[in-house]
C-alpha cells in the first residue's frame, strides 16, 4: 500500500478526495488502481503510455525518473507535481 | 568593519577536519582569464571560416507569407542563405526535455527560425554565410520577406482576455491533461492546495490582499551567444559553443536537425556569464545547417541587440496574493494567483515561482494558482532562481507591510513563521535539513541590523529568499599522472569558479593540495552525460562526482601500496597525500612516490564518475539594506546591504561571497532600473546597455556577506547550492526600505525614479 497525493486540480474527479491508501507494486500500477476508483483520472496523468509531460512523480520527497515503472516501496507517498527545469 | 564572515558554528572543527575545504586557492584557469588567453565563443577561428548574419522580424507579430532570398544568393561572398524551410520538417516530432518530458518540437524549432509566423520584435527570419560579416549583413538587407503584419499583445494580464489577439491560433489551455474548449494564450493552469484556506482566513486577525508586478528583465551576460559549426561532408558535424551545458547543446541540435547524437561533437568555450540564459540554442542549428550548405565552417555571434530582442528574458508576471495574520503575527492563510509571460512560446517558469514562493514559511493552509501565458516578446529563459525573485517579492513585501502594522519586528516574523526540517512545503514536499531558521537569525544579531539607521527619507528593509537548488546529472573522469597530480576531466561548464570548487572535493579525499589537480571542461566526446551548469548544483553535484573519483584512485592507491608491500589491504591507509602502513613496520611513501613507480611500471590508476544525487537541499538567504529616497527625484540610493545565506558547506568561500554579491547586484538592477521597454507596436526600444540600465560599481557599496553554514546532510561534505538564492531578497527588501523611508509601498518592478516620484506625488 503506498499513500497517493491527488494533484489539486484532479480533486474534482475523487469528490475532493486529496489523499488515499491504494495498492500496486509500481506507479502505473497505482494509477490503474485510482483509474478503478476515479474513472478518467488515468487520462489526466498518463499520454501515450507514459506519464503526462510537464510531470514528475515524487516518491517520498524523491523525483523518480523510472516514472510509471518505479516500484513504490510499501508505505511510501507519492505526490504528481508539475516538473520544473532551468537555472 | 569586516565586510565578509562566515558565522559557522563548527568552524573550528571545519578547520580541524579538512585541509582544502574552506581555503580560498587561486582559480585554476585565472592566468589565461586575466592574460585574456582564454577561448570565448567568438574567438574560435578556423581555416576557411565564414560568418552567419541572421534577418529578423521588424514586427513583434506577423505571418510570414513568403521569403525570397534569390538576391542575396547571388550577392558575391555569399555561400550559403538558409530559412526555417532548411530544418527537417518537426511536424508530429518530440523533444525530450529530461524531466519535463516529451514535448513537442516546432516551438523549439521556430523559436530558433520562424517557418510560419514572427512572435517577437527580433525573431530570426532567415540567415546567411558569407566571407565577411559585412558581406553577410548587406546580404541581409537583400532578403524579401513578405509579412501580414498582427496585432501583438504584450501584457500578461491583457494576454489572458478572452478577446486578446491569439500569438498562436492552435494553443488551448491544459489543465492537467484538459484542454479548453476554445483557443487561448494561457498555455497551462496549474494549482497546489494545502490546508482549509477558509479555516486558515477565519484564523486570522488581518488580512491583506495586494497585487505585484515584474517588468521583463534580462540577465545581461556580458558575453553575447556565439556558435562555430564545421559540418564535414561525412557527416559529422562539430560545434564550438558558449553555452551553459554543451550536452544540452548536443540534445537540442540532435533533435532539430534530426542527426544522430554519435555523429555531433560539441566542444563548450569559455562563457562570460550565463544565469540560465545559455541553456536554449538559438544561432547554433542555424551556423550548423549553414555550414552543411556551403561546405564551410561558419561562426554565428550576436550582438547586443540581438541578444536583448531574441534570447530568452525572464518573465513579466503578475502575481494576486492574499495572507492572513494572527495580531502575534502568525501566518494562518495564504492564497494567491501566479500568471507568468512565457513570451513567444509556451513553458515559462511559473511552476518554480509556485514551488518557491512560501517555502520560507511553515504556513498550514495555502492555494497557489499558476497559470503559463504567451505574449509576443522573445521565448523566456532561466533567470537566476528563475521564477523565485516574481513571487517571493509579493509576499516579502506583504510580510513587511504586517510587520509595520502590527508593530512587528520584521525579523522576528520571519523567525515565528520560518520552515523547518519536516515542515510540508505547498506543494506537498516535505523539507530537508534546512537552514532558514539560522539564517534569519544571523542576520537579526548582524553589526548591520544592530546598528541604528538615521537620517530624513532613510530606511531599512529586510527579506529572505529560497531557492530550491537542482541535483542532476554529472560526471567526471580522474587520472592519476607519473608526478602524482590528478587530471580531472569535467562536463560541467564553469561560469563561477567551478573547476576549482570540484577540483578542491577531488583533493581533499586525497590529501593533496589543489594546485595538483588539473581540471579541465571538455567535450561531448570526452566525458560521461553532464547536465547544465544551472541550479546552483556544479559544485553539488559535480563536486560529488570528483569526491567519488577521489575515493576511487584512494582505494586504488591503497591496494597497489598494499601489494608493493606485500601485506593486506586493511593495513594500508591514506591521508595528507601519504601512504602508510598501520601494521606497526612504519613503512610509507608519498602520492607523487607511488605514482612514479606505477607510471613507470604502466599500470593506470584512475576512475570515470556519474553521479544523479536529489538531496541537494534548499538555499535561504536574508538580506539587510538601507536606502536614501530623494523625494524630489525619485532616485534610490543604496546606502548599505547585508547579505545573509546558508552555504551549506562553503568550498571556496571566496565563491560563495562572489556569488551573494552578484546576486544581489542583479536583483538591485532588477528592483530599481531594469526592464524591457515596447512601443505600442510591440518593438523593443531599449536594446543596448545604454538604455537597459543595469547597475555599475558607480551604483552599489561592498556588499556585506556572511555566510552561515548548515550543512546539508545529503552531501559527503554537507554542501548547498549558493549561486541563485542571492538574487531574491533584494526586490523585496529594496521596496520595504522605501516604504520605512519615504511612506509609499511599491509593488511593481522596477522602483525606477518615476515610479517613486509618481507615488509619492500620489501620497501628498
Amino acid at each position: 500500500m503506498a499513500i497517493v497525493h491527488i494533484p489539486a486540480l484532479l480533486h474534482s474527479l475523487t469528490g475532493d478526495v486529496r489523499k488515499l491508501e491504494v495498492e500496486g507494486r509500481t506507479v502505473g500500477d497505482l494509477i490503474d488502481q485510482l483509474e478503478l476508483l476515479y474513472p478518467g483520472i488515468r487520462d489526466r496523468l498518463v499520454e501515450n503510455g507514459h506519464l503526462r509531460s510537464g510531470l514528475a512523480i515524487f516518491v517520498d520527497g524523491m523525483v523518480r525518473r523510472e516514472a510509471l515503472e518505479y516500484e513504490v516501496p510499501p508505505g511510501s507517498e507519492v505526490l504528481f507535481v508539475p516538473a520544473v527545469a532551468g537555472g | 568593519m569586516n565586510p565578509t564572515q562566515t558565522m559557522a558554528p563548527a568552524q573550528t572543527e571545519v578547520e580541524q577536519k579538512y585541509k582544502v575545504i574552506g581555503t580560498r586557492p587561486i582559480r585554476h584557469d585565472g592566468v589565461d582569464k586575466v592574460t585574456g588567453r582564454a577561448v570565448y565563443g567568438a574567438d574560435v577561428q578556423l581555416p576557411g571560416m565564414l560568418h552567419g548574419k541572421v534577418l529578423r522580424s521588424p514586427h513583434a507579430h506577423a505571418n510570414i507569407k513568403s521569403i525570397n532570398t534569390a538576391k542575396a544568393e547571388a550577392l558575391y561572398g555569399v555561400k550559403a542563405v538558409m530559412t526555417a524551410a532548411d530544418f527537417p520538417d518537426s511536424g508530429s516530432r518530440t523533444a525530450n526535455l529530461g524531466e519535463l518530458g516529451e514535448v513537442p518540437l516546432k516551438p523549439m524549432c521556430d523559436n530558433v527560425m520562424a517557418s510560419d509566423k514572427a512572435v517577437y520584435h527580433g525573431h530570426a527570419v532567415a540567415a546567411v554565410a558569407a566571407t565577411s560579416p559585412h558581406i553577410a549583413e548587406e546580404a541581409l538587407g537583400l532578403i524579401e520577406v513578405e509579412y501580414e503584419v498582427l496585432p501583438p499583445v504584450m501584457d500578461v494580464l491583457k494576454a489572458m482576455d478572452e478577446d486578446s489577439p491569439l500569438v498562436h491560433e492552435d494553443l488551448y489551455t491544459d489543465e492537467l491533461g484538459e484542454k479548453s474548449a476554445k483557443p487561448s494564450n494561457v498555455a497551462s493552469h496549474t494549482r497546489h492546495v494545502k490546508g482549509d484556506l477558509s479555516q486558515g482566513f477565519a484564523a486570522a486577525d488581518h488580512v491583506l490582499e495586494r497585487e505585484y508586478r515584474c517588468a521583463t528583465v534580462h540577465q545581461g551576460y556580458i558575453e553575447p551567444h556565439a556558435a562555430t559549426a564545421m559540418w564535414n561532408p561525412d557527416g559529422y558535424l562539430t560545434m564550438w559553443v558558449t553555452t551553459q551545458g554543451a550536452f544540452t547543446v548536443r540534445t537540442s541540435v540532435h533533435q532539430i536537425l534530426d542527426i544522430p547524437v554519435s555523429k555531433l561533437k560539441v566542444i563548450p568555450t569559455e562563457i562570460g556569464g550565463g544565469f540560465g540564459g545559455k541553456i536554449p540554442v538559438y544561432g547554433e542549428p542555424v551556423a550548423a545547417v549553414l555550414s552543411r550548405k556551403a561546405r564551410r565552417p561558419v561562426k554565428v555571434v550576436m550582438d547586443r541587440t540581438e541578444v536583448f530582442q531574441a534570447t530568452g528574458p525572464t518573465s513579466g508576471s503578475y502575481v494576486k496574493l492574499k495572507m492572513g495574520v494572527t495580531n502575534q503575527g502568525r501566518i494562518t492563510a495564504a492564497e494567491t494567483m501566479l500568471a507568468y509571460e512565457a513570451g513567444g512560446y509556451p513553458g515559462s517558469i511559473v511552476a518554480l515561482g509556485g514551488i518557491c514562493m512560501f517555502a520560507p514559511y511553515n504556513i498550514d493552509n495555502t492555494t497557489i494558482d499558476m497559470y503559463d501565458v504567451v505574449v509576443n516578446k522573445p521565448k523566456t529563459a532561466a533567470y537566476r532562481a528563475p521564477g523565485a525573485p516574481n513571487s517571493e517579492f509579493a509576499v516579502e513585501c506583504m510580510l513587511d507591510e504586517f510587520c509595520e502594522r502590527l508593530g512587528l519586528d520584521p525579523m522576528e516574523i520571519r523567525l515565528l513563521n520560518g520552515a523547518k526540517e519536516g515542515d510540508i512545503q505547498s506543494h506537498g514536499i516535505p523539507h530537508p535539513r534546512i537552514g532558514c531558521i539560522e539564517t534569519t537569525e544571523a542576520a537579526r544579531d548582524c553589526e548591520h541590523y544592530q546598528t541604528p539607521l538615521e537620517g530624513p527619507n532613510r530606511g531599512r528593509g529586510v527579506a529572505s529568499g529560497y531557492w530550491v537548488n537542482a541535483g542532476l546529472t554529472s560526471s567526471v573522469t580522474a587520472r592519476l599522472n607519473g608526478d602524482g597530480t590528478v587530471t580531472l576531466q569535467e562536463g560541467s561548464t564553469d561560469i563561477g569558479g567551478t573547476r576549482t570548487s570540484i577540483a578542491m572535493q577531488l583533493a581533499e579525499v586525497l590529501g593533496i593540495p589543489v594546485e595538483d589537480v588539473v581540471p579541465s571542461v571538455v567535450d561531448t566526446d570526452s566525458v560521461g552525460y553532464t547536465e547544465v551548469t544551472g541550479g546552483s548544483r556544479v559544485t553539488f553535484a559535480t563536486g560529488w562526482a570528483a569526491y567519488n573519483a577521489g575515493q576511487a584512485i584512494k582505494s586504488q592507491l591503497i591496494e597497489q601500496a598494499a601489494d608493493l608491500w606485500k601485506v593486506d589491504k586493511d593495513q594500508v591507509s591514506l591521508a595528507d597525500g601519504v601512504i602508510t602502513t598501520t601494521n606497526g613496520d612504519s613503512r610509507s611513501m608519498t602520492i607523487k612516490e607511488l605514482a612514479a613507480d606505477l607510471s613507470q611500471k604502466g599500470i593506470d590508476v584512475g576512475s570515470r564518475e556519474t553521479v544523479t544525487p536529489q538531496n541537494h537541499g534548499g538555499a535561504y538567504a536574508t538580506h539587510v539594506v538601507d536606502v536614501e529616497v530623494d523625494p524630489d527625484t525619485g532616485k534610490v540610493t543604496i546606502l548599505r546591504y547585508t547579505a545573509v545565506q546558508d552555504a551549506g558547506r562553503a568550498i571556496h568561500p571566496s565563491y560563495v561571497e562572489g556569488q551573494m554579491q552578484g546576486g544581489v547586484v542583479q536583483g538591485i538592477g532588477w528592483a530599481l532600473n531594469e526592464e524591457y521597454f515596447y512601443n505600442e507596436d510591440g518593438l523593443l526600444m531599449n536594446s543596448s546597455f545604454l538604455d537597459y540600465r543595469m547597475p555599475t560599481s558607480l551604483d552599489l557599496p561592498m556588499i556585506e556577506t556572511i555566510i552561515v553554514e548548515v550543512p546539508n546532510p545529503g552531501h559527503p561534505y554537507g554542501v548547498r547550492g549558493v549561486g541563485e538564492v542571492p538574487i531574491v531578497p533584494p526586490q523585496a527588501a529594496i521596496s520595504n526600505a522605501i516604504a520605512r523611508a519615504v511612506g509609499v509601498r511599491l509593488g511593481d518592478l522596477p522602483m525606477s525614479p518615476q515610479t517613486v516620484v509618481k507615488a509619492l506625488s500620489a501620497k501628498s
